[in-house]
């Protein structure tokens, strides 16, 4: 059941110039959250902007008997509710709504997991991560950015024992290019070994990509989507996405906050999204 | 201390009311809302028939407020019936149900469904919706198009109907006239306004409709001037809404003549505001020695040079 709660800045750390990581007292919220759910944030009481704005929990902060006493969150600045959110200070009370929407579906061993983040699309994976790993869950991190400087937490996968694959725009970090080539090869060449389930969060183009490759190799994907929300509860039917679930059925618009954020790849109505 | 209001029949038990198209079907604020707290939820409006909507982006934010372009789409009203309105029965909800036609007959036959219905409290007419090409709007932008769909409803029940007004009119207290003289119980106001905003960079409009419908705390002092103006014009019970964020905002709209309100965008900021209105408003009519919320409706002073009226 989502709570409403006025969270407390506990640290603001700066990742770079646009990114950062905001860490939040909120136990009441934090307890029960599972990956991939999100929070709906107001960062200012004010009215610009009016509107929360939704955020991935990005990690579970525990305390020393790992009880939780929060959560952070990955943000990049890229508008004015970002923006704000990249500056906010310690102490300073941050309104969040949480946990909401549907979480990822954990697989478990034999099976692999292999996870594609693009970007902020980091965000949902630092607790699928470790959930993966407490069931002792092969992972792999296929990480994609701009550049090395945008690539983040790589110490804190690998030491929940993730496979790193990673790859940079400009070549600086990893293999150069998309993320989606180095996916495309290892699913290739996995075929006969590992059968694994994707999980991805990015731009569209990528999650677009990943979600083909998923459908052309026959691995089930579980994507998670961004859209433009108003309220995370289902009042608005703003943030919808277009979804098919059989071939009997036109393909219709359902809330990414109630039916999302997390949807199965081959769901999605790719060209209408 | 009193906080009963009269909408025609109905009795609601505080003048709050969720607004239209801001709060699903009601069901979705179950966790978070009590529900039977509220004076009322107005449903999302319901055609006949499941409605696809718009395709996104369908809200665009703006200063203090945002615009809107969801294109009504909903889940029809046969299976609200069977599906959500048992539900908002079971939960004590007093249920006022928007619908939207595309033709006179459409909100005649919606009227007839949920008048059989079990736990269906009032009807208001959406006859204002902005992003929707055929039916509503063209009905509710003028007197005689109001005035004809209010009498064929009322010929078919005895709910209490509510026709929502558009405020991209010239003369909104004519047609909340007009609107009373067909029968309507009270007038709800306003919808959003017609608006359009542009993303300079692609020079194309934010929303993929085009146009949509501004709300928020941007519109307020228009609303409130309308509701105002539509407490000279008529005697029926006024519901005012437009930018409702605060207690604060709540007494504007009944002071300027406003028997109950909705609440709408604000819902999205914060969904579980009702205790703090509620307690607002209570602490405000304690300060104020006023017994009942009623006697505080259209109770604006006035000297003689700030006399206005429209007509």
């Amino acid at each position: 059941m989502p709570v409403d709660v006025d969270a407390r800045v506990v640290s603001n750390i700066r990742l770079s110039d646009d990114y950062n990581v905001v860490c939040l007292d909120a136990p009441a919220l934090a307890l029960g959250a599972q990956p991939g759910q999100f929070v709906m944030i107001k960062p200012v009481t004010g009215f610009e902007p009016l509107l929360r704005r939704p955020f991935s929990i990005f990690e579970v902060l525990p305390t020393s008997n790992s009880a939780p006493t929060g959560f952070s969150l990955l943000n990049k600045r890229v508008g004015i509710g970002t923006e704000i959110l990249y500056s906010v200070e310690v102490d300073q009370e941050i309104r969040c709504l949480g946990p909401l929407g549907v979480p990822f579906t954990l697989v478990g061993p034999p099976q692999e997991a292999w996870i594609v983040a693009g970007g902020v699309g980091l965000a949902p994976f630092l607790t699928l991560a470790s959930a993966l790993q407490q069931s002792g869950t092969p992972t792999t991190l296929f990480y994609g950015g701009r550049r090395s400087a945008d690539l983040f937490y790589l110490d804190a996968f690998t030491q929940l024992g993730v496979e790193l694959v990673l790859a940079t725009e400009d070549g600086s970090r990893g293999e150069s290019g998309l993320v989606t080539a180095p996916l495309e090869r290892a699913l290739t060449a996995s075929v006969v070994s590992a059968k694994p389930t994707l999980y991805a969060c990015g731009p569209t183009p990528m999650m677009r990509t990943v979600a083909g490759l998923a459908a052309a190799h026959g691995r089930p994907c579980q994507v998670s989507l961004e859209p433009v929300m108003g309220c995370g509860m289902g009042g608005c039917y703003s943030c919808v996405v277009p979804v098919c679930n059989s071939e009997d059925e036109p393909t219709h618009f359902v809330r990414a906050c109630l039916e999302g954020p997390v949807f199965d790849s081959q769901t999605i109505t790719w060209n209408r999204l | 201390m009193d906080l009963n209001v009269d909408i025609g029949s109905l009795r609601l038990k505080n003048p709050l009311i969720a607004a239209s198209g801001c709060f699903g079907y009601g069901v979705e604020y179950a966790e978070v809302v009590n529900l039977k707290t509220l004076g009322g939820i107005a449903v999302k409006g319901l055609f006949l028939s499941e409605r696809e909507g718009h395709n996104p982006p369908r809200i665009v934010e703006t200063p203090a407020g945002m615009l809107n372009a969801i294109g009504l789409q909903g889940i029809g009203v046969h299976r609200f019936v069977a599906e959500k309105l048992p539900d908002l029965y079971s939960q004590g909800a007093t249920v006022i149900v928007n619908i939207c036609g595309s033709t006179i007959d459409e909100y005649v036959e919606i009227t007839r469904i949920l008048a059989d219905a079990d736990g269906v409290n009032a009807i208001e007419l959406n006859i204002s919706c902005p992003n929707i090409k055929a039916g509503g709007i063209t009905f509710g932008n003028s007197a005689v198009g109001t005035s004809e769909v209010v009498q064929a409803v009322r010929s078919v029940t005895k709910l209490p109907i509510i026709p929502k007004l558009t405020p991209n009119v010239t003369d909104i207290a004519g047609i909340a006239r007009a609107a009373e003289e067909a029968g309507a119980d009270a007038v709800s106001l306003v919808n959003t306004f017609l608006a359009m905003a542009i993303d300079v960079e692609t020079r194309r409009p934010a929303l993929s409709n085009g146009v949509g419908g501004l709300s928020g705390p941007a519109i307020r002092p228009i609303a409130v001037r309308m509701v105002y103006e539509c407490s000279q014009a008529v005697t029926i019970p006024i519901i005012g809404m437009g930018g409702i964020m605060t207690a604060r905002d709540v007494l504007e709209f009944i002071i300027a003549g406003a028997t109950a309100v909705q609440v709408g965008t604000a819902n999205f900021v914060n969904p579980n505001l009702w205790p703090k209105l509620l307690a607002d408003l209570k602490e405000y009519l304690s300060r104020h020695n006023i017994e009942r919320v009623q006697d505080l409706v259209g109770t604006l002073e006035l000297t003689e040079t700030q006399v206005w009226n429209s007509s």
